[in-house]
C-alpha cells in the first residue's frame, strides 16, 4: 500500500517540474548592477529588492552590528529626500517596504502594484550613492536599536542563550557576533563609522537587483538603466576569510536567565553548500535535517516527543544557504520530570543511529515528496521567489543554484546521508549549551485613572 | 530549510510592515492577524490591469447538503490548493474551561480512524501535503495546502474528513499534549510581552469569553479531562458550525465534491450560541505588573471595532492614519521617528463578531515607560479632538486603494480572507465595493467615529516591566 503511493509520486515527478521553473532573465549593467527579472503574471504586482553583500559576518571587532544600524539609516534622507520621505513615497504609491540584515547580506525591498516600478528604482537608487548620514537623526536610530536589542535578545530567554553560545561555537569566525551587535559595540557607532561602512559597500558593483511580478524582462532591464546606469562603481576590497579553526574536543556551557523553561542545544561545525568541497555532502546534511525534522512524522517528533514523551519540542536545522561554514543544530525542551542531561543523551542516540544505519526509503520518499511540493507551494509567493533568487546570489553561489535545488535533494542516497552523519556529526566538533532557568518575580497592582 | 529565516539571523527595519515570510522574526503578541485585514478581490480602479488570475477571480458561493456554507475561488497557474475548514469553536467557546477549544483542535490530528499520530502526519507528508489545525478566539482552522493531482489530492482529502470526523482523543494522546500545553503556559510566563497581553485583554473584557487567554491558565487546563474534550468536540465540530473554504486550481464542480467529502459524516447539529455583548469599561484604569524585563510593554485601549459595524471604515482608514501604517502613521512618527523611543508603536483595531479590541502598543526602556506613555497618549488625544488633516486622509487613501493588489496577491492570502467573509457572513461584495467604501470615508465621518468609539475616559492602560530606579542612585 505504501509502496504503491510512493510510487504515484515519483511518477508525478516529471508532470509537475514542467509546471515548475519560470525563466530567470539576467544582465548586468556597465556600472556592475546586476539585475535578476522572473515573470510571475498570477497578480498584477511586482516585488523589487537590492541586496547588498554585506551583512554581520563581514563585520571587523568593535563596530559589530553596523551592517543593521547602516540599514535603519538608509530611511533617514539622500541629497535629494529629506528623513522619512522614502518610505511617505513607497506609502502614497500604496507599496509595502521593509529592509533586512542577516550575517551575508543586506536587503531592502517594495512591494507594489507593477506599474509602479519605477518609483521604487528611483528611490533605491537615489539611496546607494546619495545617503545623508547626519549625528542627531544617528543619535535618535540609535536609540531605536538599542530598544529593538532589547526586544528581541535582552528579554528573550531563547535568543540570548542563543546569542551567548554562538559566541562559544565559534573561535574565530565572524558567525560568532550576533547580527544586531554587541551593546557596547552598538552604543559608540559613529557617524564616521556609518559613512565609511557605506562608502566601502554600497556601490552598484556590489548590488543585485532583483524583481518578481507582473513585469516584462526587457521593461525591467531598460527600467534600470534608466535609474541605476548612472551610478558609479566602486573598488570593492576582497573579505579576509576569516575560516574558522578546526575545533579539538567537544564544548559545552551553561546560560543562566530569567526563564520557566530548561532547554539543551547541540551544534556540530559542517560545511554549507558554498564551502562543501563535494556539494552533494551538504544536499545530504539537508536531509538528514528533514529525516530529525521534516514534519510531524519525522524522528524527533515521532520518537522523543511522542514516544519516549521526553521533550514538549524539539527541533533540527541546518543552514544550507551560507556564505561560511555553519551549523547542524539540534534542540529540545524537556518534558516535565525529565532534565536536559536525558534530552541531550536521548539527541545522541538518534545522531548515533544515523551513523550506523541507512535511513529507509521512506523517510528519503517523504522528504523528496516534499521538497518537490514545497517548490510549488512556494510559487505562490513573489516576494519568496525573489527573496531565494538574491539569497543564493549574495552568498556567492549564484542564482542558477536555487533552480538545482529540487533536482540535487532528488539525487541524495542514503549512504550519503549516512556518510555525512559519520564524517561531520562527530564528537569533537561539538557544542552544547544548557538553559538554566532563574526564578522570575512579578507582582501587579491597579489604580483607576478617572 | 533552502533559506533560512531563523530569528537570530536575520533581522528587519519594522515588524509592522515586515512580509509574511519575515515575519516570524517578530513579537506573534504584536502581529495583527491575517483575517483582521479587509482586503479585496476584484478592485474596481481603472490602473490595475485585470488580466491576472487573482483580480479576475470571484468568490463562489453554495451549502452543501448538510448545510455548510461553502466558498471557493478558482485560481490557475499553480497545481495546488488551500482548503480549509472553518469552525464556530475558538477560545470565545471555551466557557469556564479556559484552553478547552485550543487543546481539542490541537488533538485532532494526534489518533482518527484506525491511525495515530505518526501515520497521520505520514499520510499528509509523504505526499508532500501539508496540514495543521489552529485555534483563535472565534474558530478553529483545519487547513491544508495540497497538490492537485488527483491520486495525491484525493488521499489529502479523505486524511482530513477522517480527522474531522473520527478523532479518537486517546487518554494517552490527551496527557502528552495537555502536559505539552501546560510547558507552553510556564513558557508565556518568561515573556512580558505575553503577561502584557493576557492583563489587557483581561482588563478590557474581564468575563466576557473574549477575557481570556486562548491557551487556557495553569490552573484551568490542569484540571481537563478527555472527556471535556470529546463533548467540546461534538458539540461545535459539527456541519451546521461549519464553513469551507477552497481556493485553488479545481473546478467548480471538484469544489463542489471536495466540500461533500471533506465534510461526510460530521452530524449536522446546531450552531454555536451567540456570544454575548461586550458591555465597555466603566471608567479608565492603569495597571502595572512588575518583570525583571529591560524594557516596559505598554498596552493601551478599549473595546474597538466589530465585524459588521456600520463605522468600520471610518475607524479602519482613520486608524491607518494613527498608527496602522507601518513606518508612516502619527504614532510610529511621534514615538519612534521623532523620538527614538521604541522599536515597534503601533494601533490596530481587531474586529471579531462582537466589539474586538482596539489596541495601542509600544516597548521602551523601563526608565522611558512614563515619558513614552505620555506621548502615546497624547498622539491619541491630538487625534481623537482634531480628527486627521486633508493631506494625510488622502495620503491613506493612496495607500490603502493604491496597494489593493496586494492584499490578495497570493493563494493564502486570498484563502484567509474568504474566510473572514464566510465566518462573519459578510456581503459577498464586500471586496467588490471595499475601495469605494474607504474613498466615502471623510475627514469629519472619521473625527466623529472616533469621538464616540474611542472614549479616552475609559481607556485601559497596561504597562508589564521593571520599576526604574530613582536616578542619582
Amino acid at each position: 500500500m505504501k509502496n504503491r503511493l510512493l510510487c504515484t509520486v515519483l511518477l508525478c515527478l516529471p508532470a509537475m517540474s514542467l509546471h515548475a521553473e519560470a525563466k530567470v532573465f539576467e544582465k548586468t549593467l556597465k556600472n556592475g548592477l546586476k539585475v535578476l527579472v522572473k515573470e510571475d503574471h498570477r497578480s498584477p504586482i511586482a516585488v523589487s529588492q537590492v541586496w547588498y553583500k554585506v551583512g554581520s559576518s563581514y563585520e571587523p571587532g568593535g563596530i559589530t552590528g553596523v551592517s543593521h544600524m547602516l540599514e535603519h539609516m538608509m530611511f533617514k534622507g539622500t541629497d535629494k529626500h529629506a528623513a522619512g520621505e522614502f518610505s511617505r513615497i513607497i506609502a502614497e504609491n500604496g507599496g509595502e517596504e521593509n529592509a533586512f540584515t542577516g550575517q551575508d547580506y543586506t536587503a531592502y525591498f517594495q512591494t507594489m502594484e507593477a506599474s509602479r516600478l519605477p518609483v521604487s528604482f528611483e528611490l533605491e537608487a537615489d539611496r546607494m550613492r546619495g545617503l545623508h548620514l547626519l549625528a542627531e537623526e544617528l543619535k535618535k536610530e540609535l536609540q531605536v536599536v538599542t530598544e529593538e536589542r532589547r526586544m528581541r535578545t535582552d528579554d528573550n530567554p531563547q535568543a540570548k542563550m542563543n546569542e551567548h553560545f554562538m559566541a562559544m561555537v565559534y573561535a574565530n569566525s565572524s558567525y560568532k557576533n550576533p547580527v544586531i551587535g554587541w551593546p557596547a559595540d552598538i552604543a559608540n557607532y559613529t557617524v564616521e563609522d556609518l559613512q565609511a561602512w557605506y562608502q566601502r559597500w554600497y556601490a552598484p558593483n556590489n548590488a543585485t537587483l532583483v524583481v518578481v511580478g507582473d513585469v516584462q524582462p526587457n521593461a525591467v532591464f531598460a527600467l534600470a538603466e534608466q535609474y541605476f546606469g548612472e551610478l558609479k562603481p566602486s573598488e570593492i576590497k576582497p573579505l579576509k576569510p576569516q575560516t574558522e579553526i578546526e575545533q579539538l574536543g567537544v564544548r559545552y556551557m551553561t546560560v543562566k536567565v530569567p526563564a520557566k523553561l530548561p532547554s539543551v542545544v547541540l551544534a556540530y561545525k559542517v560545511p554549507s553548500l558554498k564551502t562543501a568541497i563535494d556539494e552533494n555532502e551538504a544536499y545530504a546534511l539537508e536531509v538528514l535535517a528533514g529525516v530529525l525534522d521534516g514534519g510531524n512524522s519525522a524522528r524527533l517528533s515521532s520518537t522523543l516527543i511522542r514516544g519516549q514523551q521526553i521533550a514538549v519540542s524539539t527541533g533540527a536545522s541546518y543552514d544550507l544557504n551560507s556564505r561560511l561554514s555553519s551549523l547542524f543544530e539540534l534542540e529540545a525542551t524537556p518534558a516535565e520530570h525529565k532534565s536536559v542531561n536525558d534530552l541531550e543523551a536521548a539527541l545522541k542516540v538518534e545522531v548515533t543511529k544515523l551513523q550506523k544505519d541507512l535511513i529507509t526509503s521512506n523517510e528519503l520518499q517523504r522528504i523528496k515528496a516534499q521538497v518537490l511540493a514545497t517548490d510549488i507551494y512556494q510559487k505562490d509567493s513573489a516576494f519568496y521567489q525573489a527573496m531565494e533568487l538574491g539569497t543564493f546570489e549574495t552568498v556567492g553561489l549564484g542564482w542558477q543554484k536555487a533552480g538545482e535545488y529540487v533536482a540535487k535533494i532528488n539525487q541524495v542516497t542514503p549512504e550519503q546521508v549516512r556518510a555525512v552523519a559519520q564524517k561531520y556529526l562527530i564528537e569533537d566538533h561539538l557544542n552544547i549549551a544548557y538553559l538554566e532557568p532563574q526564578t522570575i518575580k512579578t507582582s501587579s497592582d491597579k489604580k483607576g485613572a478617572h | 530549510m533552502r533559506i533560512s529565516f531563523k530569528q537570530s539571523k536575520i533581522i528587519a527595519t519594522s515588524c509592522v510592515l515586515a512580509s509574511s515570510v519575515l515575519l516570524s522574526a517578530c513579537d506573534p503578541m504584536y502581529e495583527v492577524k491575517p483575517d483582521n485585514t479587509p482586503v479585496a478581490v476584484t478592485p474596481s480602479t481603472p490602473d490595475i490591469k485585470q488580466s491576472a488570475v487573482h483580480v479576475t477571480s470571484k468568490i463562489e458561493h453554495w451549502q452543501t447538503s448538510q448545510g455548510s456554507r461553502v466558498y471557493f475561488v478558482h485560481a490557475d497557474g499553480l497545481p495546488m490548493a488551500d482548503i480549509q475548514v472553518l469552525f464556530n469553536a475558538g477560545s470565545a467557546n471555551d466557557g469556564a474551561k479556559f484552553g478547552l477549544a485550543e487543546l481539542t483542535a490541537g488533538l485532532l490530528d494526534t489518533g482518527a480512524g484506525t491511525w495515530n499520530a505518526d501515520e497521520i502526519a505520514q499520510r499528509f507528508e509523504n505526499i508532500g501535503a501539508q496540514f495543521g489545525v489552529s485555534s483563535s478566539m472565534e474558530m478553529a482552522t483545519l487547513s491544508l495546502r495540497t497538490l492537485t493531482d488527483p491520486s495525491l489530492f484525493n488521499k489529502a482529502i479523505d486524511t482530513v474528513q477522517v480527522i474531522l470526523t473520527q478523532p479518537l482523543f486517546k487518554e494517552a494522546d490527551f496527557k502528552r499534549e495537555k502536559t505539552r500545553t501546560l510547558a507552553g503556559l510556564k513558557q508565556q510566563e518568561e515573556s512580558p510581552a505575553a503577561q502584557a497581553s493576557i492583563a489587557f485583554y483581561k482588563a478590557l473584557y474581564g468575563d466576557h469569553p473574549y477575557g481570556h487567554p486562548g491557551s487556557g491558565t495553569l490552573k484551568t487546563v490542569s484540571e481537563f479531562k478527555v472527556a471535556d474534550v470529546r463533548e467540546f468536540y461534538k458539540k461545535y465540530y459539527v456541519a451546521a458550525n461549519a464553513i469551507v473554504v477552497i481556493v485553488g486550481d479545481l473546478s467548480t464542480a471538484q469544489a463542489e465534491q471536495t466540500a461533500e467529502k471533506v465534510l461526510s459524516g460530521l452530524p449536522i447539529g446546531k450552531k454555536a450560541e451567540v456570544l454575548p455583548e461586550v458591555s465597555l469599561p466603566t471608567h479608565a484604569e492603569q495597571q502595572h505588573i512588575d518583570f525583571p524585563s529591560s524594557q516596559t510593554h505598554v498596552l493601551v485601549g478599549l473595546p474597538g471595532s466589530y465585524r459588521k459595524d456600520p463605522d468600520y471604515f471610518n475607524l479602519y482608514v482613520g486608524n491607518h492614519i494613527l498608527g496602522g501604517s507601518g513606518l508612516v502613521s502619527k504614532l510610529f512618527d511621534e514615538v519612534r521617528e521623532k523620538r527614538g523611543l521604541a522599536y515597534t508603536a503601533s494601533s490596530s483595531f481587531l474586529p471579531l463578531a462582537k466589539p474586538g479590541p482596539f489596541l495601542i502598543s509600544l516597548q521602551t526602556r523601563n526608565d522611558q515607560k512614563d515619558q513614552a506613555l505620555q506621548v502615546l497618549n497624547q498622539t491619541l488625544a491630538d487625534f481623537i479632538n482634531k480628527g486627521p488633516t486633508e493631506a494625510e486622509l488622502s495620503a491613506a487613501k493612496k495607500n490603502i486603494t493604491g496597494g489593493f493588489a496586494l492584499r490578495s496577491d497570493t493563494n493564502k492570502k486570498l484563502a484567509n480572507y474568504v474566510g473572514m467573509i464566510g465566518f462573519y457572513d459578510m456581503p459577498l461584495d464586500y471586496l467588490d465595493t471595499f475601495q469605494q467604501n474607504v474613498e466615502n470615508v471623510t475627514v469629519a465621518s472619521i473625527t466623529d467615529a472616533f469621538k464616540r468609539r474611542v472614549k479616552l475616559n475609559l481607556l485601559q492602560t497596561v504597562t508589564v516591566g521593571k520599576v526604574a530606579e530613582p536616578s542619582g542612585k
